[in-house]
């Protein structure tokens, strides 16, 4: 009887233990130098598209924020957290929309639904370069219903238009559900991490990659920050 | 039935040729230098086709009139000389036909292909790639930097393939979407294509040129009349055929200028 009661109170105990994790890493994402020139886009060759940008839009490669904050960063716990194994039940959508891809970078987990969108009035042929997973690529016409993927291995995959060459975004497919996509300040946020030491990674699609070391023990927030190089050209 | 037969094949021979005589369907207006030569070509060949065609059509109504269900007692007739005599007076006609529009479209084409640019001509190069076509400008300094295929990068619109950071020539060439060049002045087209088999288009122009895979072809042409005409892909090259073209804007030397000088600066 007791053995019954205390064995259920220590499950009751672990179980509420693991729901109350808040350990943190937080931080932001810079960078140092002057980044190239970001080019404007011509969509001439695309009037549909080229009428809904009053400016012209232009490459983001590197999209920076102020005070030197570098956007677009990939920032993943990439050792130390046993893979949740959870593949979160929403899909991520990626969209594209006058002619770009929406968001540039986009994160997800290994077997994670990927739902793609045309808003478009003009077809788009969807080809991510994968080179770990099987590289396909889609055509998709306007009004057709999404394009429903999902890839099941890790990996960074550049995605291309074939119709329209100056479109290009990003895929990171992550074997963990702690990551985040560093935004307009550069800030990114890794939550709800048990105790543990830690390696986490920063990825940019054209600066690399660093890494960091971070050891939670309790429920504290550890503040890391990552510094890029920015390159002339 | 017979006769029914050969007004049934008049009809139709005068009918055809009706919209051809009349112009209904005109090429697009001739704003090039050189279009005149094709367009005199083009109409010669209309004239001596259409002509034969009618002759032919007219001669085969009549003597399927003249000489089908021959009466009682009629012996048949056969073309004097037999099938023999037929064919050589086909073949020599004919041919005489062709070799002659051979020899007057020679001129013609020699005139694009076998003359040399001016040695003020506007060098553009163009380079058709699935499935846009890029231009480039050489820039204030009149030169092509070297392109690098290993250096192309579509998400950073490095089409051509540059390295401005180790050739000072790629520095200030200028890469663009669309194609403008001044009115009344040589140009210099240098193409290649990146991937495979395209072609230039621009009927206004009276200008064709496919592009070939590994070749560096050259085209020069003079546009005589401001205006903005399409450039489209004429060689199926992919699932992105249909949508692949370009504008070319024809100018005047001050909107030229200026257009030059707002592309350099978005480089």
């Amino acid at each position: 009887m007791r053995i019954k009661q205390t064995s259920l109170i220590v499950l009751a105990l672990i179980v509420c233990s693991s729901l109350m994790f808040a350990g943190t890493i937080s931080g932001k994402v810079t960078y140092t130098g002057t980044p190239a020139h970001q080019k404007p886009i011509d969509m001439s060759k695309e009037p549909s598209c080229a009428k809904q940008h009053a400016t012209p839009v232009t490459t983001e490669t590197v999209v920076t924020g102020p005070n030197n904050a570098l956007e677009n960063v990939v920032v993943y716990i990439s050792s130390g957290a046993p893979d949740d194994g959870q593949v979160p039940a929403q899909a991520v959508t990626f969209e594209q929309k006058g002619c770009q891809y929406l968001p540039h970078v986009l994160a997800m987990h290994v077997n994670q639904e990927l739902k793609i969108v045309n808003s478009d009035q003009t077809s788009h042929n969807i080809h991510p370069l994968a080179k770990v997973n099987r590289e396909w690529n889609k055509s998709q016409p306007p009004g057709t219903p999404p394009i429903s993927e999902k890839y099941d291995k890790p990996e960074f995959i550049s995605v291309k238009c074939n119709v329209h060459p100056w479109m290009h975004g990003e895929f990171a497919v992550l074997n963990t559900n702690h990551f985040d996509v560093s935004k307009g300040g550069g800030d990114f946020k890794l939550a709800n991490l048990p105790p543990g030491k830690y390696t986490i990674t920063a990825w940019h699609e054209d600066y690399g990659t660093q890494t960091a070391d971070v050891t939670i023990t309790g429920n504290e927030t550890k503040d890391v920050n990552f510094t890029f190089k920015a390159k002339a050209y | 039935m017979a006769k029914f037969f050969a007004i049934t094949i008049l009809v139709i021979a005068i009918l055809s040729a009706v919209p051809v005589v009349r112009n209904t369907w005109h090429p697009v207006e001739d704003v090039s230098s050189h279009g005149q030569a094709i367009d005199d070509q083009l109409s010669e060949t209309m004239w001596e086709a259409g002509i034969s065609f009618l002759a032919s059509q007219i001669l085969l109504a009549w003597l399927i009139w003249r000489f089908s269900g021959p009466r009682p007692g009629e012996k048949s007739k056969s073309f004097p000389g037999g099938a023999k005599g037929l064919v050589i007076g086909a073949i020599v006609l004919v041919g005489v036909e062709v070799f002659a529009l051979g020899i007057f479209g020679v001129k013609a084409w020699g005139n694009i292909y076998f003359t040399q640019p001016s040695a003020d001509a506007i060098p553009i190069q163009v380079q058709a790639g699935q499935f846009a076509f890029y231009f480039r400008y050489p820039g204030p300094d009149g030169k092509f930097g070297p392109l690098h295929a290993d250096k192309i990068s579509e998400a950073n619109q490095n089409f051509f393939g540059l390295d401005p950071a180790n050739d000072p020539e790629s520095r200030d060439d200028i890469v663009t979407a669309e194609m403008a060049i001044p009115v009344n002045k040589e140009v210099r087209l240098l193409m290649h294509a990146k991937d495979v088999s395209h072609s230039f288009y621009v009927p206004a122009l009276r200008i064709h040129q496919d592009f070939v895979p590994g070749l560096d072809l050259q085209l020069h042409f003079t546009a005589t009349k401001v205006g903005k005409y399409e450039i489209v892909c004429s060689q199926l090259c992919g699932l992105g055929h249909y949508n692949m073209k370009a504008y070319l804007s024809v100018l005047s030397q001050q909107d030229y200028d200026d257009w030059i000088k707002k592309e350099q600066a978005m480089q």
